[in-house]
């Protein structure tokens, strides 16, 4: 290995691929076997985080950045005059194996730049997969692009190697879409989802009856969508993400707020902040809408098409729906304590398991882990002392607001300073 | 009942069988404590018990009965935190639920069962970490070489995991901190102990053991690391939350060299 070109590309390549948020390893049922290497059959492990906290877990690199298309909102865009390089196959084989062996990485997230056309990237990304599961016997994770406009047959070769399969449709409608990447089709983004749809159903009704029917992408498929590139509404991209959960069986849709990369009039300027706290509201949203039996549209809708930025998507809702509080924790239905602001999934189950045994109190419920600050407004238990009070929505917002910190105060109220 | 300091051994085994002296003298513990953590009380007598497979065995059958796999796992996590005080909290946990007609394993509003609880999700957090964060070094020797320092006792409970994903290279995980390791010889994975250099786990350390090329591969995942970065998302607050600063000592890309 000629470790100082690999260190060049590397450092390009991997560059690139750092806006795919994506680092997902779970889900996947790959058991080590015959003594081979690796095995992804538990939960994803992530194996180092990043200065800004995101989650290391996979080499995630693309094969190349050379690339046919020009879409603004992307750093390997054809017109971009940036350093260019290529990954051979065998040497994105190689690499990956190192560092699985030291234990570096879950597995390999491989994109890549389009060269030629779409089956012909296809093709090469295939081609690494393949070679890492049958010469390499690599049980590890790995994570495809389908390359936009790819023929179905290299789509079912894909998913045979590969345990998830993502292509990300970037804008969230189809008018920013043309405005953004206009040789691209919408169309060819929906393809490759729905021939990926289609044949996780055929292998689990297929595996049903035979048992040995190999293996189709068994941690599913994903998608990514830009956040704050386009004028989009949060009630726009929330939509059209649970249309994406709903009509292709998305194991998740990532969220990635735009990192000024451009100096393109339609994309904000470089040095725009970019939309953490945006982001932050909408992945909440997102476990609504998943964990909590909500529907999209009780939370956005017509009359509230984005989301408030000060306080968190739940709150905001209850404060909407005040005649369903308070309700009484030691009786509510499951469905209805989902629903209080301040309790998660995991208090939810702890306050169900426990209120067996006794009556719960305050004293409880805050050894128990959920956010009073929030929750106490919404709900009554076995104790005398009582937080109900008569304040409207708005003035309850506030005192909750003015009890609580977060790490995005900052941006919520900018304070005057003086000096 | 006679107040009672009890002692073992600072094995699990250990541990059942003062449950179980405990029961069998009516006993009122007020500390117990392993072996190397003597401290004997004012108002209390000081016993010391001798580990004995059945009684451990009983103990361990009648407290199975009575709880569900999940609560059993949280039990064993919460005695490898080896925190003080932790085995009379376990102790408490038993009382309650061998005095209990229902199965109250999962009673959170108990302050035993809360606090096991929630010291098993530490060990289970630091279980998985050190899933996260053992860094491989191939040795000259063909021989994969990791070396941590866990907060607590989680060696025991991470060895399946390593070994099924690596089956097929012979390595070995040590514990500074405890003066013993794993190792995998290709069949099984057996308990060691070693004279090591303090510093033998550190990247760019002792290379003169070390695969010719094996610094190269560290250099390059530092490279990766540093490359992954997005400046205009910096946040170094989660950063460190998620990576904190006391494993950065055996994470090759936290290590200082270029």
């Amino acid at each position: 290995m000629n470790f100082e070109r690999i260190k060049e590309k590397l450092s390009i390549l991997a560059d690139a691929a750092k806006y795919d948020v994506s680092c997902s390893s779970s889900g996947s049922k790959r058991k080590n076997t015959n003594k081979g290497l690796g095995d992804s059959s538990g939960m994803g492990i992530c194996h180092s985080y990043t200065q800004d906290g995101r989650c290391v877990s996979l080499l995630k690199i693309l094969l190349t950045n050379h690339c046919i298309f020009d879409c603004a909102y992307c750093v390997t865009r054809k017109s971009n005059d940036i350093k260019r390089a290529a990954f051979k196959v065998q040497e994105v084989v190689d690499l990956t194996i190192s560092f699985y062996r030291r234990n570096y990485i879950e597995g390999l997230f491989l994109s890549s730049g389009i060269f030629k056309d779409p089956d012909y990237t296809m093709e090469r990304l295939i081609q690494v997969a393949r070679k890492l599961r049958e010469e390499e016997n690599f049980n590890g994770y790995i994570h495809l692009k389908s390359i936009p406009g790819a023929s179905d047959e290299l789509m079912r070769e894909a998913g045979l190697y590969a345990d998830r399969l993502s292509v990300n449709i970037e804008v969230p409608t189809r008018s920013g879409l043309k405005l953004l990447a206009p040789d691209k089709k919408h169309e060819d983004f929906m393809k490759p989802m729905e021939k990926v749809k289609n044949e996780i159903i055929q292998f689990k009704q297929e595996s049903r009856l035979i048992k040995s029917t190999p293996k189709y992408a068994p941690a599913g498929q994903s998608t990514q969508m830009i956040v704050g590139a386009t004028g989009e509404s949060d009630r726009d991209i929330m939509y059209s993400s649970a249309f994406f959960y709903k009509k292709y069986h998305m194991k998740r849709v990532y969220y990635s707020g735009y990192v000024p990369v451009s100096d393109d009039p339609r994309l904000p300027a470089i040095g725009t902040q970019v939309p953490m706290l945006r982001e932050n509201r909408l992945y909440q949203t997102d476990w609504l809408m998943r964990f909590y039996g909500f529907d999209i549209r009780e939370l956005l809708n017509d009359n509230f098409r984005n989301l408030d930025l000060e306080i968190d998507p739940k709150l905001s809702w209850a404060l909407r729906n005040r005649h369903l509080f308070p309700v009484d924790i030691n009786r509510v239905e499951k469905q209805l304590l989902l629903r209080v602001p301040g309790i998660g999934l995991k208090s939810v189950n702890k306050i169900i398991q426990a209120r067996k045994f006794r009556k719960l109190n305050w004293d409880h419920l805050k050894k128990i882990g959920i956010s009073l600050n929030r929750a106490k407004f919404f709900i009554t238990c076995d104790s005398r002392e009582k937080e109900i009070k008569d304040y409207s929505s708005e003035n309850l917002k506030q005192i909750i607001i003015k009890n609580s910190t977060s790490k995005y105060r900052k941006e919520i109220t900018p304070q005057l300073s003086l000096f | 009942m006679k107040p009672t300091s009890l002692i073992y051994d600072g094995s699990f085994k250990g541990f059942l069988t003062a449950i179980f002296t405990i029961y069998e003298e009516k006993l009122e513990p007020m500390a117990i404590n392993p072996t190397e953590e003597k401290t004997s009380g004012l108002f209390s007598e000081n016993l010391e018990v001798i580990t004995d497979e059945l009684k451990a065995r009983r103990v361990l059958n009648g407290i199975r009965k009575k709880i569900s796999q999940i609560a059993f796992t949280r039990i064993k996590y919460a005695f490898l935190s080896e925190l003080p005080g932790m085995e009379l909290q376990l102790y408490k946990m038993f009382e309650y639920i061998f005095q209990s007609e229902e199965k109250v394993a999962t009673d959170y509003s108990h302050p035993a069962v809360l606090n096991i609880a929630k010291t098993a999700k530490k060990v289970g957090r630091e279980k998985h970490r050190m899933e996260a964060f053992v860094r491989f070094r191939l040795t000259k020797d063909d021989l994969y070489f990791a070396m941590i320092e866990p907060d607590f006792n989680v060696l025991p409970l991470i060895a399946k995991h390593f070994k099924s994903r690596y089956a097929d290279q012979n390595w070995i995980i040590y514990d500074q901190k405890r003066k013993f390791g794993i190792y995998y010889n290709l069949k099984e994975v057996e308990f060691i102990s070693l004279e090591l250099p303090k510093d033998i786990g550190l990247s760019g350390a002792n290379q003169e053991y070390f695969d010719a090329t094996e610094i190269q591969f560290q250099k390059l995942w530092k490279k990766y690391f540093d490359s992954t970065n997005i400046k205009s998302r910096a946040n170094t607050k989660l950063h460190v939350q998620h990576v904190p600063k006391r494993y950065w000592k055996y994470l090759s890309e936290k290590s200082p060299f270029a």
